[in-house]
């Protein structure tokens, strides 16, 4: 029997982050994890660190996760090549230039500064964008991570933080008994501990409907490619402001060379296989909106795409705080596609909220009881 | 029925005889091949306006050569044939290709995949000087293009290719530095027995090896290193099976240690994998008759097992006898039957060559850690094995993800085999245990300007 103040059920960023900051307030903590921490969403995401364009009131989370990533190598003791490049996104007719105008406005309380760039000052500064980008917005401390990096290094500070990070364990049942709850594997082992985190990522919705809170959660897999290698040149994250999904497109170029980008559409993505597919057709449909941001990437070959497996909650905001019913569990899952810039500030909150029973960090509009209300 | 949409990828020998199997049945079959001209590896035709004799380019092989580009001939008018096209992904009932940066899909009932092979490689401190070729790299610069790698070129690796490429070069008039063989001369005898089965070959290997009398020839090496300074390969060192040092001057070395299925498409068509142990590695699974666990995915030729070109004229064949028999379509059993029973023969001897020339796993696990092993992306093997050790990656997969071993480029082609003994040897376990690099899309480059046409919507 395995006996610990917290169990967290789930080693993607979220999970990790919670597991090492959990250690850092004194709990103890036992990870566990059904394949290998960061193996799924926060291994295989698109590695951008932005605030710009996030739902407003996720902003004092995203700034606190944004402050933690610039402390990251000394605060975890491994790098994990967060730069800060800033975030550009372009729009291409006037109304996108209306809604990074009225975005900007809107975030600058939550501290938040965007700098707008008309047509000409923008390919002055960035003369790769295109020619049909007519506006950017700009966000200077915004950047990239590597993904497939940062849990796994999460994951071993926590370790080094003296938690005990089980891999290779998949949890097949969560009860609430009087004093703890009881964890069951899928190697038969029992874990005990008075306090639960479900941060399963896009299997937390049938966790969370298995504690009787069921939840409208969505699975699919963002589309992803990478170029080979050509020198440094597009320091910025780009993007795109618009509410077409067809000409969403964002790409990076890590400081090795390689130009990775995502966008367009979704794929299928299996919570049973746990496999997500690249459609075809989304990665020629990416060529064209790539070829419209920065003309000159059609001169470089893709040699390589994937997917992964992400929860999309049916309103576009994640699932983070206490049960609604039931007393020590916590949730922290359907983080919609943008959950890796949260990574290490929702370990943070969570890691708060279970020590302390309470966030300095507004987390309200997160709350599961919001679907309960509903039904 | 209606008559079943055929597409074969691969116009090797192969996709040949494929392809004549099901025209002369009344289909017509699309054939898309990434090269200029048909023929594949072996029987690769030289560019329009080279005038060399067929004798000149094919050897001893040309009269094959000339029989499966004739019966290739033949067939104009009644295939499509798509040249210069590259099948980059497939999904279900559809094959995605690009030519001149147009992109199409190929809706299919039956695939046929015979997309040949590809050097297997061993990294060797200073193989990635410039002057150091793939043994295939080298063959092909001299088939197509009538280039030499060099002056003076030794010759690094194992299998029939190794001498075949080292005599072609000594032929076409190079000085042949040196045969550098890392199989030991004991186990050809041992692997006698099953090389019995085509007595036609062993003759064949031994007016090879008469060819090559004069060049020095060591077996049962050891590489230490490829030298070399500012302007390439300046000589290769060995150790011979006595533990004495050699060293041999030459200003190119050509290495490869045999040949390894080309499998992505196959891969990403969702065919199931399996560990050869005499190999080392992981090929598709297959039936003889070409059939796979995924209905209409079909494998014929060195992509699916290397049985050498005329065994991929006989699983061409019998793949197409597959195709017609799942639609319907009457295949005499007698065929069949026939062409199993020869396709095992080969079979045979290609479990001979592999005892006879076996793959050096052991070196490939003892490469010094200074020593890059994933080209592409320009990783070492000692980055390798800390991700086993420090980062504790158990698989190939982890592995590539926490250090971007298999990438880059060529997805793990030519670092992947090498990379399993090493990761396999630093984490103690057996190799199939850190199992194979997951095959992802685009099975090669695809280019960004490619474009869809408006308005073609062929599905
Ligand atoms: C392709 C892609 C691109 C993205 N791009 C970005 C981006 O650029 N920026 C951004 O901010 N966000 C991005 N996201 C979103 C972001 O990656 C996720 O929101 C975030 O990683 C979610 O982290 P997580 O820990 O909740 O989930 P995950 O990383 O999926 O972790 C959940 C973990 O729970 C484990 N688990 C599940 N069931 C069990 C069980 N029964 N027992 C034990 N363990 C279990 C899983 O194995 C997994 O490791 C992207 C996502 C994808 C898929
Ligand atoms: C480099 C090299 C040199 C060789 N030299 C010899 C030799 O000298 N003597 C000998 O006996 N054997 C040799 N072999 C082995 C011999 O080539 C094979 O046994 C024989 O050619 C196999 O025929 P095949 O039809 O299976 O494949 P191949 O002849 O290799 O034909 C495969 C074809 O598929 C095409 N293709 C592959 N993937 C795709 C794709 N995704 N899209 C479009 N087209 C694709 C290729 O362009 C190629 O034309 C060599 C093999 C290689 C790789």
């Amino acid at each position: 029997m395995h006996q610990s103040d917290v169990i967290v059920v789930g080693g993607g960023l979220m999970g990790a982050a919670t597991a090492f900051f959990l250690r850092k307030r004194g709990l103890s903590v036992t990870l566990l994890e059904r394949g290998l921490c960061g193996q799924q969403a926060s291994g295989t995401n698109f590695g951008n660190v932005r605030r710009q364009g996030r739902f407003l009131p996720q902003l004092p989370l995203a700034n606190r996760s944004r402050e933690i990533w610039g402390r990251l190598p000394e605060l975890i003791g491994e790098d994990v090549e967060f730069i800060r490049t800033g975030h550009l996104r372009v729009g291409y007719r006037p109304e996108h230039v209306g809604m990074m105008e009225a975005y900007r406005d809107n975030a600058a309380p939550y501290g938040l500064e965007l700098e707008l760039i008309s047509a000409n000052a923008l390919r002055e500064r960035f003369p790769f964008i295109g020619p049909e980008a007519i506006a950017g917005s700009y966000s200077p401390n915004d950047g990239h991570a590597n993904p497939r990096l940062s849990a796994p290094a999460f994951a071993r500070a926590a370790t080094r933080a003296g938690a005990k990070v089980v891999e290779n364990c998949e949890v097949i049942s969560i009860e609430r008994g009087v004093e703890d709850f009881r964890v069951e594997t899928k190697t038969g082992d029992i874990y005990r501990a008075p306090m639960v985190q479900v941060s399963a990522g896009a299997w937390g919705g049938r966790m969370a409907a298995a504690m009787g809170e069921p939840v409208p959660i969505q699975v699919k897999g963002p589309q992803m490619g990478v170029t080979e290698p050509v020198p440094y040149a597009i320091t910025p994250v780009l993007g795109v402001t618009t509410k077409d999904l067809p000409e969403v497109i964002y790409a990076r170029q890590v400081t090795r060379g390689n130009i990775v980008f995502g966008g367009v559409g979704h794929g299928p993505a299996d919570l049973d296989t746990i496999r997500a597919r690249v459609r075809p057709e989304v990665t020629l449909q990416q060529f064209g909106q790539l070829k419209r941001i920065v003309p000159a990437l059609a001169k470089l070959n893709i040699i390589r795409v994937w997917s992964g497996i992400e929860g999309y909650m049916r309103d576009d905001i994640p699932v983070m705080g206490p049960s609604a019913k039931v007393p020590g569990l916590f949730y922290a899952f359907g983080f919609c596609g943008a959950g890796f810039q949260l990574g290490p500030g929702v370990g943070d909150v969570m890691a708060e909220l279970i020590a302390t029973g309470a966030t300095t960090t507004p987390i309200e509009p997160f709350s599961i009881a919001r679907f309960a209300e509903k039904a | 029925m209606a008559a079943p949409r055929v597409v074969i990828v691969g116009a090797g020998p192969a996709g040949v005889r494929a392809a004549e199997r099901l025209v002369a049945a009344g289909l017509r079959p699309t054939v898309v091949d990434e090269g200029m001209r048909a023929g594949g590896q072996i029987y690769r035709q030289q560019p329009p306006g080279f005038t060399r004799r067929p004798e000149e380019l094919y050897g001893t092989e040309a009269g094959r050569a000339v029989a499966v580009h004739g019966a290739f001939a033949a067939l104009a008018g009644r295939i499509d044939y798509l040249p210069e096209t590259l099948a980059w992904n497939i999904e279900p009932g559809l094959l995605h290709v690009a030519r001149d940066g147009v992109a199409r899909k190929l809706p299919y009932d039956a695939v046929i995949l015979a997309t040949g092979a590809t050097d297997r490689l061993l990294p060797v401190p200073g193989w990635t000087r410039a002057g150091v070729y793939s043994l295939g790299g080298s063959q092909v610069s001299l088939k197509a293009q009538a280039c030499a790698i060099g002056a003076r070129v030794a010759f690094l690796g194992t299998g029939p290719l190794l001498y075949l490429v080292a005599s072609q070069y000594l032929k076409a008039g190079v000085e042949v530095a040196a045969v550098l063989d890392t199989s030991p001369a004991s186990a050809r005898f041992k692997a006698l027995p099953l090389m019995a089965s085509r007595p036609g070959l062993l003759v064949k290997g031994a007016a090879l090896m008469w060819k090559l009398r004069g060049v020095p020839i060591l077996r049962g090496v050891t590489p230490l290193a490829i030298d070399g300074d500012d302007s390439g390969v300046t000589g290769i060192r060995v150790k011979d099976a006595g533990g004495r040092e050699h060293r041999f001057a030459a200003d190119a070395v050509a290495m490869g240690w045999h040949l390894r299925p080309e499998t992505q498409l196959a891969d990403l068509a969702g065919v199931p994998f399996e560990h050869d142990a005499l190999s080392g590695l992981w090929m598709a699974q297959v039936q003889a008759d070409g059939r796979t666990a995924v209905k209409g995915v079909y494998l014929a030729g060195d992509g699916a097992r290397i049985l050498g070109a005329d065994g991929a004229e006989i699983a061409g064949t019998l793949a197409a006898t597959s195709v017609l028999a799942d639609h319907g379509i009457q295949v005499p059993v007698a065929e069949v039957v026939e062409l199993i029973g020869r396709r095992a023969v080969m079979d045979r001897f290609r479990r001979g060559l592999l005892r006879a020339f076996p793959w050096p796993g052991h070196l490939a696990a003892a490469v010094p850690d200074d020593t890059l092993l994933c080209r592409c992306e320009a990783i070492t093997a000692g980055e390798l094995r800390r991700s086993a050790s420090d980062l504790g990656a158990p698989e190939v997969n982890r592995a590539k993800a926490l250090t971007r071993v298999g990438m880059g480029r060529c997805q793990g082609r030519y670092c992947g085999p090498a990379g399993q003994e090493i990761l396999a040897a630093a984490r103690g376990v057996a190799l199939p245990e850190v199992g194979r690099l997951r095959g992802q899309a685009p099975v090669k480059p695809l280019s960004i300007a490619t474009v869809v046409p408006l308005g073609v919507e062929d599905a």
